[in-house]
């Protein structure tokens, strides 16, 4: 990815900011310009929305023939999340044990590296996803 | 006087470990014997996609979750840390985009062996003490390597915590702070090299126990106090020896120093290394509590600190985000070879 468009969408991968739809309330990541149910009415009206990071897995799937960045990291898991505020966001989960990651297995997002443009080029940081093991304590 | 303190803190740990014996297993050395020697069973290891950038955006939400600071009023970030990912390119910026402080506030990267992270913290408390900014943050952390069968790389691991320093709502309330510095070649590491050199046996005596002893009985002097005054001590940590060897010659007991003392499960974390101890004392420890913790870094230096936590404790959210002892025992343990693949210390060939 170029740098210039990685920059624009730091904030969406650092944090997960998506946008509110002030008409109609629905939340959307990556974030857009109008609401495709409100069309008109939802113009100006896009608020900037952060994202929990909550959710579950919706559906998964586990790579194991990688594009070059990610050979190391085989076999890894790709899942798309249902967002608890309702957007479907994908992302790579990590540290997960054999057969924890399920359909429905709650998620929370991490932040880590997603890759490096060869050894001179930027790195490039965002979110991926982590089951949720047990309470926090 | 404006009281200055820690308003908020959180610590990050990978979950990976290796243990003291599989690195001697691959160099032929005795796994119990060098166990022994350092005081060392385990050590973090991150994984590829985990650096000092990573582990400092976590430390720093984790803080920010449990003490709930608007990131809007940090005036503040700076990142200590002998392993930031760039060379050129600060992590601290990095840090305040992903936590939401950027752009109204000044960040900056330290370096100083392992005492960068609380140099950032003595830095918060001048800017937040004289009324500049509202809330600074200071984080410690790395992920130092060691070359392949060199003694430090049974040590050198990965770590770093950050602490929300402001002089509202403090949970522990920084009392005094002293510093004790020298030129003294100990450890280094030349710009363009990947791994340190260490003057050796020369680490000891004039080196760690010097500055560590002198910069204590400094400050317990300045303080007009003694080792009985304090419940816990925290200092810093390059193996599971040095640590209780100058604890026990300031009159400090097991008591005292056990909570903070974190080397011997998870090795070095360098510049996260005292800033991790002392979060492991809060965790667990309630108002009234007074804490003496110095950091030392190679080259070399100490920042010491009396820290006393306050009523305030009591209302901090700890639960928001994971405790220091929850993520000590790490989760899976790898052989060598994964760690050498993890640390790049071997690389993927023939293409
Ligand atoms: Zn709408």
């Amino acid at each position: 990815m170029e740098v210039p468009r990685f920059w624009r969408e730091t904030r969406a991968r650092y944090n997960l900011e998506g946008v509110r739809c002030g008409n109609c309330e629905k939340v959307f990541f990556p974030p857009r310009e109008v609401c495709p149910d409100c069309h008109r009415a939802s113009i100006g009206r896009m608020e900037k929305f952060k994202l929990s990071g909550k959710g579950e897995v919706y559906s998964f799937s586990t790579i194991h023939s990688a594009p070059d960045y990610f050979k190391d990291e085989v076999p890894y898991i790709v899942a798309l999340i249902k967002t608890d505020e309702g957007p479907m966001v994908t992302g790579q989960i990590v540290d997960w044990e054999d057969g924890e990651v399920q359909i429905g297995t709650r998620v929370e997002s991490v932040f880590r590296k997603i890759s490096e443009q060869g050894k001179h080029g930027i790195i490039q940081y965002g979110f991926k996803f982590k089951a949720v093991r047990r309470a926090l304590k | 006087m404006t009281e200055i303190g820690i308003v908020g803190y959180g610590a990050y740990i990978p979950g990976h470990r290796i243990r003291t014996g599989e690195i001697a297993r691959v160099w032929g050395a005795n796994g119990e014997e060098t166990e022994r020697n350092l005081g060392i069973k385990s050590k973090s290891v991150p994984y590829l996609d985990e650096d000092t950038v990573t582990i400092s955006v976590e430390a720093a939400r984790y803080a920010l979750r449990r003490c709930g600071v608007d990131p809007g009023r940090i005036g503040a970030i700076y990142t200590g840390s002998e392993s930031h990912p760039y060379a050129v390119k600060p992590t601290s910026t990095i840090v305040a985009e992903a936590i939401g402080a950027t752009p109204h506030l000044t960040a900056a990267d330290y370096e100083f062996a392992c005492k960068a992270g609380t140099a950032a913290i003595q830095t918060s408390m001048g800017l937040v003490g004289t009324g500049m900014i509202e809330y600074a943050i200071a984080i410690g952390a790395d992920t130092s390597q060691g070359a392949p069968g060199d003694a430090l790389e049974y040590s050198a691991s990965a770590g770093g915590a950050a602490f929300v320093i402001g002089r509202e709502k403090i949970i522990a309330r920084i009392d005094k702070t002293y510093s004790f510095t020298t030129d003294t070649p100990d450890f280094w590491r030349r710009e363009g090299q990947r791994y340190p050199s260490h003057g050796g046996r020369f680490t000891g005596k004039p080196a760690y126990f010097r500055h560590i002893l002198t910069c204590a009985k400094n400050l317990m002097e300045i303080m007009d106090t003694s080792a009985k005054d304090y419940q816990h001590v925290v200092l810093h940590q390059p193996n599971g020896k040095f640590p209780i060897r100058a604890a026990k010659q300031l009159g400090f007991t097991k008591e005292q120093y056990e909570t903070g003392l974190l080397t011997p499960t998870i090795g070095n974390t360098y510049s996260g290394a005292v800033m991790l101890g002392l979060s492991a004392i809060l965790d667990v420890f309630g108002p009234g509590n007074r804490i003496l913790a110095v950091a030392y870094g190679s080259g070399a230096g100490c920042d010491g600190f009396d820290i006393t936590v306050t009523d305030e404790m009591k209302n901090y959210k700890l639960d928001a985000a994971p405790t220091t002892a929850s993520q000590i025992q790490g989760r899976k343990f790898i052989d060598y070879a994964t760690y050498a693949r993890f640390r790049s210390k071997i690389e993927r060939g023939g293409e």
